[in-house]
């Protein structure tokens, strides 16, 4: 579905304050795939999502999803294929807004946003019904702003617009790292349910090395812009807990 | 009383520019002041067409076209060229001032003996309230245009790109150009209010912009304000509360000249007035 193909991305060329922020990735993702990456503060690994998003154009190398070359699309060009999900709550959803016009906005991401309204009731009552799977009884709030809302309820409405309209990979920024402990186990459990049921592919970039275990059929380690353990779904599951904790000691 | 009328009919006549400087600064967070150059062009694309006179059919459209050009230049400099807002504006006013002079030819162009908007239909004998009757179709049917053009899946698109720019992109919108139309809207209607303006007082002056996006933004406070202060979430309410507040502007400038304030001290008093209600949240605070 996704493959890197050596791709580099230095920030500030030549200045002082130069950053070798990607250093030769190589990384072929299958359908299906539920990857997670790992690594310290500037590995690279943001870098690397935001490659695959477009919202950062590579300085060589190419990417080419669903076997199309994207390597120099920009972002909202790619949204044909991606869905994202960000670590700030504010920035994936727009707070002045009410939750059915972000869901509308959602709901034709691959399309054209024209000159005609939307928004009827058929709309409305899919909209709740979906809403509804959450549990968090949110369905009778839709005509409210998204920003009276709390992190943890934006996520989740967040991970349910990507699947509004049709979408092949989801990518997920630290979702919870805004989080607290309750809010985020039921962002995790959300993205997963979606990604089995869509049967997406998926990038996760987590701090959080508990969600790193649970989560995801394949797991790589990040440093200095380079790809340094790289685990398949049998070498994942067979992983201890403790053994992710001492990649990093 | 004549006095107060001619008020409101000054504030029918700004609710165009009231409305561009509302889709400008609180549908994009834009401070765009290409607005005292727009209004001017519109002023004066009226003023020579009508003297050539050519029908009201096209010289609507021309001004519109005129504003929105010189919006769209704005916005292509801002996302484009990466100036600051702020800073791509006010080089489009001033160049716009050398344009209005050189499509006049002079400083003044006064309209007599046209046909203009207000008189082009009589559906009252007093011209008052025949200005009156014209005015208040024309701003409903702009109102109700630019309410549809919110509600739709564009329009949606134009409030969360000044929202939350990196949602909207990721939901594959390319904020540059709508953030390019919705700056060429905003000039248009602003050139709109040049267009009835310049009609309604009967001439056009190449000063006639000079410090007018005050007006707009004062009239776009008080909506603000009241939308605040009322917690107002429809579109068509917050719209209807811009007209409003470009009503209650020109009332207010209206009373401060009826108690006899000198004329000289407008634009004081217009600064002073705006600068009370921006304030008046946290002037609350003091008492």
């Amino acid at each position: 579905m996704i493959n890197i193909n050596n791709i580099h991305k230095v920030f500030n060329p030549g200045k002082a304050n130069q950053v070798n922020a990607v250093n030769g990735i190589t990384l072929h993702i299958k359908n299906d795939e539920f990857l997670v990456i790992v690594g310290a503060n500037g590995s690279g690994k943001t870098t690397l999502l935001d490659m695959v998003a477009g919202s950062v154009l590579p300085g060589s190398g190419n990417i080419i999803i669903d076997g199309e070359d994207v390597t120099r699309l920009p972002d909202y060009r790619r949204s044909r294929w991606v869905a994202r999900v960000f670590q700030n709550p504010m920035s994936g959803t727009a707070s002045d807004l009410s939750i059915i016009d972000n869901f509308r906005l959602a709901s034709i991401r691959t399309r054209k946003k024209g000159l005609s309204i939307g928004i009827n009731d058929t709309f409305k009552n899919q909209v709740k019904e979906k809403i509804s799977t959450l549990g968090l009884g949110l369905e009778n709030k839709i005509d409210q702003p998204m920003g009276t809302l709390s992190g943890g309820q934006r996520q989740a409405l967040t991970l349910l617009m990507s699947v509004m309209d049709s979408c092949k990979v989801l990518l997920l920024d630290e979702p919870t790292a805004a989080l607290d402990p309750r809010s985020s186990d039921i962002v995790m459990r959300t993205a997963e349910e979606l990604i089995r049921d869509y049967r997406l592919t998926s990038i996760l970039i987590t701090h959080n090395l508990k969600d790193a275990y649970n989560y995801g059929n394949r797991i790589i380690l990040m440093g200095e812009g380079q790809i340094l353990k790289d685990l398949n779904a049998g070498q994942k599951s067979a992983l201890k807990q403790n053994d992710l904790f001492d990649w990093f000691g | 009383m004549d006095f107060y009328l001619t008020a409101l009919l000054q504030g029918l006549c700004f609710s165009a520019l009231a409305l561009g400087i509302y889709i400008s600064m609180k549908i994009f967070n834009i401070p765009d002041i290409t607005t005292d150059g727009s209004y001017t062009l519109g002023g004066v694309v009226t003023a020579i067409l009508l003297t050539h006179h050519l029908p009201n059919y096209i010289i609507l459209p021309a001004v519109i076209a005129a504003g929105g050009v010189a919006g769209a230049l704005t916005g292509f400099i801002h996302t484009k060229l990466k100036i600051n807002a702020l800073l791509a504006g006010i080089l489009v006013m001033t160049a716009l001032y050398s344009v209005n002079l050189s499509l006049m030819g002079r400083s003044n162009l006064p309209l007599i003996n046209v046909t203009s908007l207000f008189n082009l239909i009589s559906i009252s004998p007093d011209p008052n309230h025949n200005t009156f009757c014209i005015l208040s179709i024309f701003v409903i049917i702009i109102t109700l245009l630019i309410g549809y053009l919110l509600k739709t899946d564009f329009g949606i698109a134009m409030r969360a790109t000044g929202n939350s720019e990196t949602m909207i992109r990721s939901l594959g919108v390319n904020t540059d150009r709508v953030k390019i139309i919705g700056l060429a809207l905003a000039n248009a209607l602003t050139a709109i209010s040049g267009y009835l303006i310049s009609q309604f007082q009967g001439f056009t002056d190449i000063s006639m912009g000079i410090g007018i996006v005050i007006v707009g933004l004062g009239s776009v406070i008080i909506a603000e304000t009241l939308i605040n202060w009322l917690r107002i979430t429809s579109v068509w309410l917050s719209l209807i509360l811009v007209l409003a507040g470009a009503v209650i502007f020109q009332l207010v400038l209206a009373v401060t000249l009826d108690i006899g304030v000198d004329a000289n001290l407008l634009k004081l008093v217009t600064a002073a007035f705006v600068l009370l209600i921006v304030s008046l949240p946290r002037l609350k605070s003091f008492l």
